[in-house]
This record gives structure tokens, C-alpha cells and sequence, in this order.
């Protein structure tokens, strides 16, 4: 329907002196600014769609968390910070952001530093082949979803038909057996373990792109004065990714309070809300429970924790602009 | 390269593959174990859990098909096709108007389209709902085009953004000398010049838009219409005794992924590597 008017396209002066990146400051009068509305056609898709389906639901969650709100019967009704109230006052909000703040310093020990480790090992072996097929092969789990690697690993720690008691069994360390994800103070972290398994890879090829980048006249400069690769590791390697580390912790963290689809597959928050993370106490509130309006309260909670994340990242990668 | 072939570092060296051949096998014997899962009976799979399948029964593959999981697969073939064209489309064409042309207020617009990169769509989820509910549009296959491709739009953006931004801009002064519209310049010379990065964007958004959970939840699961990740699920609850079975849909949904990471690694890891930051 469009391309009717975009293949006409501006008028012939124009294209090429609206090609330069500089504004040019001679303006022809009429025609610049009839080429310059029509330009908005390059952007106003994406901001159209930008603007109605995620900046103006954000807005409206603010205003839905001051409502007490029925979805199925629709009444709704103004009732201040009593959401946000309520909000500091549930047990299960603070466990709930509780495990946020597991999964993230979890992540953080594995998937970052772990993965940096990892990732300076794989790049240290002196086969490409060999580094080749470690990265790919550890990539793997992230490449089934979340939902798969759920739903595996609920059978993997399924007490009867389970690898885990029964890999435990044949090690002799019976005792240990247990239903991993039907106890309160096991599901989590269980939870957790499994996302460690199926997000590590991810971490690790990212970081090995990042060591690659090295310029390897320093990795020859600390050879030749006889530096090992420990302390390769820890005085050229690491002070060189550090804004990268930086950058995946954020990441990171951010992810895990954006949490829900493992636990959603592998518990729904149970036994007993035990495992409950922001994400799937918001969905219980509002689609289990019908309490929309503290729904979004819990909604506005992670926007602040992600935005400030966010911001922190934004603040990292401009700085580290100068590196190289 | 100096190779030091002291004891020490052969020890070290002996550690090192130990190490990263154990992890391989942590990664690996899962997915063997699902993939075998998917073969045996339901007796089987309460014996010994470490065990071959006595026979490989792939009926319990054609079982899983007709449960759903062949409709699940069709379902998110379609999803992931329209939304990942739909996204690159509108990506590639705002990168090419932030990049090239000269835009009124266009340091606004590009504020407005990379920030979403920082939204969490949680945080969006309940407005979102009474939104597509009063569209008439919840249970459909318009809730999951649209919310994937407005949601993966600033990241599509950033990654062409900044890959057009090193095409020099004689490309564009020479089209119009020839007499190419903008639009003629945009789809015959500079979209295909940025191939390598398009094939890039378009892995990633296959990638998510196959594996999404929480959108394609929250907004198909009450109708017919429904992707993987929450059939699969729709499948436990409803089969949940038939094991066999849900491992076989488990390998179906996850077996393309893992192939189309395979064959595209190279333009895969490239996306990733820029997506973080150059």
C-alpha cells in the first residue's frame, strides 16, 4: 500500500544532498520541507509500532496499579498506593524478589565468571577444530528453549524415573536422594541449576568472541617474558574483558528478574510459593488470583529494577568506548 | 609461539581437556537421554533410567504428531516466518531512514526505538491484555505477530543501525546519479549489501520467536491456536501419563533450533558478538 508513494520518492536535487550525514544548511524552500514529512515514512512504521504496543501499555501499567480491578466483571476503582502497600507488606513478594536475588548472584558465579573461565580455557587449547566444537557443543542447551530444558530437567529430578536420584544411587550416595522440585527448600534452586545448565554456553561463546578480539602480539609479548597461562589469564586476559564482564553481569542480572518461563514449566511457583519469582507471582496475581491492579504493581517493581540495569549498562558501554 | 612442555604443563594441559570433556558430557548426556526417552515405552522409562531403548518406536513420534505437536509445529512455523519477515522488514527500512536520510527529529526517533531495548515485556503484560481483548485479537495469530515484532524491533534496528552506518555513503550518491529513487536504493543496493548482518538478525529473532514462553502463554493458551513451548506444556498436562510421547514432542520442538544454530553459527555468532556491544 505504501510503496505507491515510496518508489516516487524525493524529487532529483534531493537525494544527494540529503544523503550526507551532515544537515546541509541551504534549505529550498517548499520542497525540503514536503521531502522531509515524507521521509518520516522510513521511521513511522517502527515507531508506530513501538509507540502503541509497548511504550503506551508501560504507561497505562501505572495507572492500572492504582486500581483495584476485577477483570471479569470489569468494575474498577481508584485506590491509591494501597497496591504498593499491600505490595511491601506479602511474604511472598519479598521471597518471591528473594529468588530473583538468588538466581541472579547464582548466574553471576556460573554464567559469568564460570563462563569467562571456561571460555579463556577453550580459547587456550591450540586446535581450532577442538575450540570450534567445545563452543558449539556448549551452546547447545540454549538453543532449545527454556520450555524444553524445563521440562527435561522436571524429569530429570523426578523422583521415580529421574537421572539425577537415580546418577546419585549408583554412586552410592543414596541419602542424598531426594524430590527436588516438591520441597520448598530444594525447587529453586533446582530451578536455578537447570538455567545454569542451559544458559553457560551462551555466556561462554560471547566471552570467547571477546578474547578473540585480543590482539594476539600481547598474548606473544607475555610468552616471550615467560608469563604462564594463569597469569596470562589474569594480567592480559581479564583486565582486557573486563567492560565485556561488566556488561554480561548486567545482563544477567537483569535476566534473572525478568524470570518466568522455567519456573512457570517446572513448578508454578510451588510447593507452597516457595519458588516464586517476580515474574510468576505477577501472572498468579493477576490471572490466577483476578488482582489485576496488584498485578501491575508488581509489574512497576521489576520496570524499576530492570530501567535502573538498564541504565547502569548504558553508563558501562559508553565509557568503554575508549577501550582499544 | 613458545610452548612450554614442562611436567607441570602437561598436568595442567591433562586437567584442562578432563575438565572441558566432563562438561560435554554434563551437556550432552540430557539431550541423549530425552532423545533415547522419546523411543522407549512407558515401562521402560520407570526401569532403569541409564538404559537403551530395547526398540526404536518411532510411533511414539507419530503419537506426539497427532496429539497437537504436529499442529503446535505448524503454528510456530507460521508465527516465526510472518513475525521474523515483519521485524526485519520494518527494522531494516527505520535503520535505512536513521542512517540515511535526513529525518526530522530522527535523534528523537532513534531515542524512541532503542530504549525499548531496555523494557522488560512483563512490565507490559497486563495493559497488553486488556489491550488485545478489547481488539478482539487475544487467541489469535495477530497477538503473537504483532507483540514479537514490536518487542524484537529495537534490537533488529540496532544491529543493522549500526552495520549501515559503515557503508560509505558514496553507495547512496551513486544510485541517485543513476536516477534510483530511495526506496530503488534501500531494496536493490543497500539491503542486499547488508546480507551478512540480515542473515544475522534473522537467526536471532527465529531463535526467540521459536522459544518464546510468556507472551505466546498468556495470550494463546485459552484457543486452538498455539506455539511449541506451550503445547509442549498443553501436552504434559494432557498426556502426562504417556511420557514417551512428551519427550518425543520435546525433540521435535527442540531438534530445528539446534540444527539452524548448527548450520548458521557463523552469522549467528557474529549477531551475538554485536548485539553486546561492539
Amino acid at each position: 500500500m505504501t510503496t505507491n508513494e515510496l518508489t516516487r520518492g524525493p524529487v532529483l536535487p534531493a537525494p544527494a544532498s540529503g544523503s550526507r550525514t551532515r544537515p546541509s544548511r541551504k534549505r529550498r524552500p517548499g520542497t525540503s520541507r514536503v521531502t522531509s514529512l515524507r521521509a518520516l515514512v522510513w521511521v513511522l512504521p517502527a515507531v508506530l509500532m513501538l509507540a502503541v504496543f509497548v511504550y503506551l501499555p508501560l504507561a497505562q501499567n501505572f495507572g492500572f496499579s492504582v486500581l483495584e480491578w476485577d477483570i471479569y466483571t470489569g468494575s474498577q476503582s481508584f485506590i491509591g498506593a494501597e497496591n504498593y502497600q499491600k505490595m511491601f507488606a506479602d511474604p511472598v513478594f519479598w521471597h518471591a524478589l528473594a529468588n530473583n536475588a538468588w538466581y541472579s548472584v547464582i548466574s553471576i558465579l556460573f554464567q559469568v565468571c564460570g563462563a569467562l573461565v571456561l571460555a579463556a580455557l577453550v580459547e587456550g587449547l591450540r586446535h581450532d577444530r577442538w575450540k570450534q566444537v567445545f563452543r558449539v557443543l556448549y551452546f547447545i542447551p540454549s538453543a532449545i528453549s527454556l520450555t524444553v530444558a524445563g521440562l527435561l530437567f522436571y524429569f530429570i529430578y523426578e523422583p521415580e524415573l529421574g537421572l539425577l536420584n537415580a546418577a546419585l544411587e549408583s554412586l552410592g550416595l543414596g541419602d542424598l536422594t531426594q524430590s527436588w522440585l516438591g520441597q520448598e527448600n530444594t525447587a529453586i534452586f533446582a530451578i536455578i541449576a537447570m538455567s545454569q545448565w542451559q544458559g553457560f554456553g551462551y555466556c561462554t561463546l560471547l566471552f570467547a568472541v571477546a578474547l578473540q578480539r585480543i590482539p594476539s602480539e600481547l598474548y606473544e609479548a607475555a610468552s616471550i617474558d615467560g608469563v604462564g597461562p594463569v597469569r596470562r589469564f589474569f594480567s592480559v586476559s581479564l583486565p582486557l574483558v573486563r567492560e565485556m564482564t561488566g556488561l554480561m553481569m548486567i545482563v544477567t542480572v537483569s535476566g534473572a528478574f525478568q524470570v518466568f518461563n522455567e519456573v512457570m514449566v517446572m513448578t508454578t511457583g510451588g510447593p507452597n510459593n516457595s519458588s516464586q519469582v517476580l515474574g510468576t507471582w505477577l501472572y498468579r496475581s493477576g490471572f490466577v488470583r483476578n488482582d489485576f491492579g496488584y498485578a501491575a504493581a508488581i509489574a512497576t517493581a521489576i520496570f524499576f529494577i530492570t530501567l535502573s540495569l538498564a541504565l547502569l549498562q548504558l553508563w558501562i558501554s559508553r565509557k568503554r568506548r575508549v577501550e582499544w | 609461539m613458545v610452548k612450554r612442555s614442562t611436567a607441570l604443563g602437561v598436568i595442567g594441559s591433562t586437567f584442562v581437556w578432563a575438565f572441558l570433556l566432563a562438561l560435554a558430557v554434563v551437556v550432552i548426556y540430557p539431550l541423549l537421554w530425552m532423545t533415547l526417552n522419546g523411543f522407549k515405552t512407558n515401562a521402560e522409562l520407570f526401569g532403569n533410567p541409564f538404559a537403551l531403548p530395547l526398540e526404536l518406536r518411532w510411533e511414539n513420534y507419530a503419537n506426539a504428531w497427532n496429539r497437537g505437536v504436529g499442529n503446535y509445529l505448524m503454528v510456530s512455523v507460521l508465527v516465526t516466518v510472518t513475525s521474523t519477515i515483519a521485524t526485519v522488514f520494518i527494522g531494516a527500512w527505520a535503520a535505512y531512514g536513521l542512517t540515511r536520510i535526513k529525518i526530522p527529529f530522527s535523534r528523537t526517533f532513534l531515542i524512541i526505538i532503542l530504549a525499548g531495548l531496555m523494557l522488560a515485556p512483563t512490565v507490559a503484560l497486563i495493559p497488553l491484555v486488556r489491550m488485545f481483548q478489547a481488539l478482539g485479537l487475544y487467541n489469535t495469530f495477530w497477538a503473537l505477530l504483532i507483540l514479537y515484532t514490536a518487542f524484537r524491533i529495537p534490537f533488529t534496528v540496532f544491529l543493522i543501525r549500526a552495520y549501515m552506518m559503515d557503508l560509505p555513503v558514496q553507495i547512496d550518491e551513486a544510485a541517485a546519479v543513476d536516477g534510483a529513487s530511495r526506496a530503488r536504493a534501500f531494496w536493490q543496493i543497500i539491503l542486499p549489501m547488508c546480507k551478512p548482518i540480515i542473515v544475522s538478525t534473522v537467526i536471532l529473532n527465529i531463535l526467540f520467536t521459536w522459544n518464546e514462553y510468556l507472551f505466546a502463554m498468556v495470550f494463546t493458551s485459552g484457543g486452538d491456536f498455539q506455539t511449541l513451548p506451550v503445547g509442549l506444556t498443553n501436552l504434559m498436562a494432557k498426556h502426562g501419563t504417556d511420557y514417551p510421547v512428551v519427550f518425543a514432542g520435546m525433540v521435535m520442538a527442540a531438534l530445528p533450533m539446534v540444527v539452524l544454530f548448527i548450520a548458521g553459527q557463523r552469522y549467528f555468532i557474529r549477531g551475538l558478538a554485536d548485539g553486546i556491544g561492539k
